[in-house]
């Protein structure tokens, strides 16, 4: 931090004239770039369309209000199959993502240098996609369905637990492993009596938020043919019925809310 | 664990590691089996169908195999200049509007009405996900990257608002009590005070967000909201596999490329 030293005294100022000078290029560049993506974006951009917004908004709420509540009726079972897709894609991811996590944790995985790249590219891999993506994918393979939905929910899954999961064997107290070896045990007992107990909580935590996340993704898979309320929003956005949207969207906010209060009080008693 | 003493004719067993009461334990594990039957028994598969897919699956491999980049080379770079664009403006517009909002939203700087107003705006905004305002917004201002330009914006507020508010009020109060100290005014506390302890991790969120928001807009173009999305989305009901293994290899790359750089980005600030 300057000083300098003037007739009336010294004078202090945050940063020095070149820090000043290179804060104000970095601001430029960003600028710069900014014009530039915004002109490429909006190349195709109809801006007749766009000034209509407000009037096609109060369009869109006049022909989406009163919601048609009558619809509720037909939205039960949609709704118990999106949770369905939602914890049993959960589980299945689950259940592929312990294995990967512990080849892919330093201190638990049998080969550093063959396995462990490989684990890790599966958790990346998996990341990578949305799940939504994997929908698409998985309805023009699977055909459409509940089945596609679960599998893109599990798959999409496997890469968060399984990083969240690696991460947590990784900062497990060593000490402890090393007690537990200190008796004799062998390599599987060390697992389940040493690193098993330390990182359960954690588990606990990442699958009860993953399934959280998941609830809220299995409401929209359906957009893409995978079932569930999506399903529902996709034909009432199709046939242009905006009474119905909106009590699709209520029931859709409703869920989320719900499984994120359920997820936030497991995690709390768990943690 | 039980503090049973290592006495002959006496064996230790570990207690359970969930639910310590007994009953509490099988009342769950037995809802849970019920949960499940009830689930697969509703889950309704067309098995014959899914046969039908392994066919579809194996050209889909071997699209994943052998991309084709080439043949519908234009559409595929079109769609991701689309997206590349409409997240940096996003991510820049989303930054721009959540820091007036992430400082009204903190407890400790803030007014109580202005909190209020500013957590009632990131609740809004976080409330739905990116897919569902993004029908939205393409409904009101048509199809095209605009729509989706908007949504990530939108979504970006959110975010990022709730995490700067949080991050404001962690900060060191002794700071902030020494800058008062010597007279400053508001904007004097914010800008001497607080901005300096909160911009490394804003400018970490901020790339964060950027990382976040060029998945989601691979994403949102299936509504028609532009982007890589949409190339993908119409490749995909095209049959064209071999297309939407190329595309979908790019969006692995480039995230993949986005996240690592973006956590070195956010190593190297903090």
């Amino acid at each position: 931090m300057p000083v300098t030293q003037t007739e009336t005294g010294k004078i202090w100022q945050r940063r020095t004239t070149r820090e000043q000078w290179l804060g104000w290029l970095g601001w430029i560049v960003l600028v710069a770039l900014f014009m530039y993506c915004w002109d490429v974006m909006n190349r195709g951009t109809m801006w007749s369309f766009v000034s209509d917004a407000p009037r096609q908004a109060a369009d869109l709420l006049n022909r989406s209000w009163p919601p048609r509540w009558s619809y509720m009726e037909r939205l039960w079972i949609p709704l118990w199959d999106t949770i369905n897709i939602a914890t049993l894609g959960t589980l299945l991811g689950i259940i592929v993502a312990v294995p990967v996590a512990f080849l892919a944790a330093r201190n638990t995985t049998p080969s550093a240098v063959i396995v462990r790249p490989i684990a890790l590219f599966v958790i990346v891999a998996s990341r990578s996609i949305n799940s939504l993506i994997w929908a698409l994918l998985l309805v023009t393979i699977l055909g459409p369905g509940l089945l596609a939905g679960i599998l893109a929910i599990a798959l999409r899954s496997i890469g968060f637990i399984g990083k969240l999961l690696y991460e947590a064997i990784e900062e497990i107290d060593e000490t402890q492993v090393e007690a537990v070896r200190a008796t004799g045990a062998g390599s599987m007992q060390v697992m389940d009596y040493a690193i098993v107990p330390q990182v359960l909580p954690a588990f606990a935590g990442i699958s009860v938020f993953r399934w959280d996340i998941n609830i809220r993704e299995s409401t929209i898979l359906g957009l893409v043919g995978a079932g569930g309320i999506g399903a529902q929003l996709q034909s009432s956005l199709n046939t242009l019925a905006w009474s119905q949207i909106t009590v699709i969207f209520a029931l859709i906010l409703v869920t989320v809310v719900v499984s994120e209060w359920v997820s936030a009080k497991v995690r709390h008693a768990i943690i | 664990m039980s503090a049973t003493a290592p006495v002959a004719g006496r064996k230790w067993k570990r207690p359970p590691l969930f639910f310590q009461s007994k009953a509490l334990r099988y009342f769950i594990y037995g809802a849970a089996l019920v949960y499940l039957v009830l689930a697969l028994g509703t889950l309704n598969i067309n098995w014959v169908r899914v046969a039908e897919g392994t066919e579809r699956a194996g050209r889909f491999i071997s699209g994943f195999i052998q991309p084709d980049f080439t043949t519908r080379g234009r559409d595929i770079w079109n769609g991701l200049i689309e997206s590349l664009t409409m997240t940096f403006t996003a991510t820049v517009v989303g930054v721009l509007i959540s820091v007036p909002i992430g400082i009204g939203a903190a407890r400790n700087i803030a007014p109580p009405f202005v909190y209020m107003v500013c957590r009632s705006i990131i609740a809004i905004s976080r409330a739905f996900q990116e897919i569902v305002i993004a029908i939205l917004f393409v409904a009101m201002f048509g199809f095209g990257p605009f729509a989706g330009f908007l949504t990530l914006s939108f979504a970006t507020i959110g975010f990022l608002s709730k995490l700067l508010a949080e991050d404001i009020e962690d900060i060191d109060e002794s700071q902030s009590e020494a800058i008062r100290a010597t007279g400053a005014s508001w904007f004097q506390l914010i800008n001497y005070a607080i901005q300096p302890q909160v911009m490394p991790r804003l400018i970490g969120l901020s790339v964060y967000r950027l990382d976040i928001n060029f998945r989601e807009s691979a994403v949102i173009g299936i509504v028609g909201a532009g982007g890589i999305g949409a190339t993908l989305n119409t490749s995909m009901s095209r049959y064209d596999y071999d297309t939407a293994g190329a595309i979908l290899l790019i969006i692995i790359l480039l995230v993949m490329a986005a996240e690592y750089s973006s956590s070195h980005i956010r190593k190297w600030v903090q």
